[in-house]
């Protein structure tokens, strides 16, 4: 029988309970601690803050000049095929 | 697409679906229309994806412009093995990593030294002295900035990993694929890189003194 997890071992296994990566008997000793422990939960939603703002750094454009070029080559490359 | 994190999560890498047979079919046979949503769907991803090894933008802009040269080279040779997505940032990452060497700036894959999540000196017998605090206002534009910041500054491989599977979405199988790394050390990085990236959130926010 394995002892419980310790706060300092649980902020060591965040991402591989996230990724669903923890045997069995792994997760539910960390999600025993994390029932038990305000600090330990309060780390794991911060960290999910973490993620879900890392999420927003995207921007979608693609610049016109990128564009213009792109279509360019294709269509090289389809008379290079033709 | 769960992007919170939760538990077994990660998208599947997948082969070709229907619809992508459909548009590989559709480029081979030199429809232009095709290719311009491709390049709108994956132009801006590719380009961050660049950005991460090379951190110049025009160079990053010329990766991007020799991956299409390289996607349309390769697009008979296309075996749909992996998803067209997979297979093209695959395309990115190799230029990019090509250009970075000769950038002088390469990533070589850094040793995992010990790199603890949080201070180990806010724990007195692995349990937390000084916890962690709730943030407050966290979830604005000063925020978002911070986190760009945090994640731009992170070493190499590990900006790579959170770059792809927090920014971009990818699954961890696409992001191993990509990269290719091993499944542990694509969740070591991406452990290193959010335990970072939440440490600064919190010297910025956190109540603590």
């Amino acid at each position: 029988m394995r002892s419980a997890l310790t706060c300092q071992e649980l902020v060591e296994l965040v991402t591989d309970y996230f990724e669903g990566a923890l045997p069995r008997r792994d997760r539910k000793r960390f999600e025993a601690h994390i029932a038990a422990c305000a600090h330990c939960s309060l780390y794991l939603e911060q960290l999910r803050q973490t993620i879900a703002l890392t999420g927003t750094l995207r921007e979608e454009d693609v610049q016109p000049d990128a564009r213009r070029a792109l279509l360019e080559q294709f269509g090289k490359w389809k008379q290079e095929r033709a | 697409m769960n992007r919170s994190g939760g538990a077994g999560e990660s998208r599947a890498m997948g082969a070709v679906t229907a619809d992508e047979s459909a548009l590989v079919a559709a480029l081979r046979a030199g429809d232009e229309r095709a290719f311009m949503d491709l390049v709108e769907a994956y132009t801006p991803g590719m380009r961050r994806l660049a950005l991460t090894f090379v951190r110049t933008p025009a160079v990053a802009d010329d990766v991007v412009q020799e991956a299409w040269l390289g996607v349309l080279r390769g697009l008979d040779g296309f075996e749909g093995r992996s998803s067209l997505r997979t297979w093209i940032y695959r395309i990115v990452a190799n230029i990019a990593r090509t250009r970075a060497v000769k950038e002088a700036r390469s990533a070589p894959f850094s040793s995992f030294g010990d790199e603890a999540a949080v201070d180990p000196e806010r724990f007195v017998d692995r349990r937390w002295s000084e916890p962690p605090e709730p943030w407050r206002g966290v979830l604005d534009a000063e925020a978002r900035a911070l986190v760009d910041r945090a994640v731009a500054g992170l070493p190499d491989q590990q900006r790579l990993v959170i770059q792809l599977r927090d920014v971009e979405g990818f699954g961890a199988d696409e992001v191993c694929n990509v990269l290719e790394l091993s499944e542990t050390n694509q969740r070591v990085l991406l452990h290193r890189a959010r335990s970072k990236v939440r440490a600064a959130l919190e010297d910025y926010f956190g109540d603590r003194p």
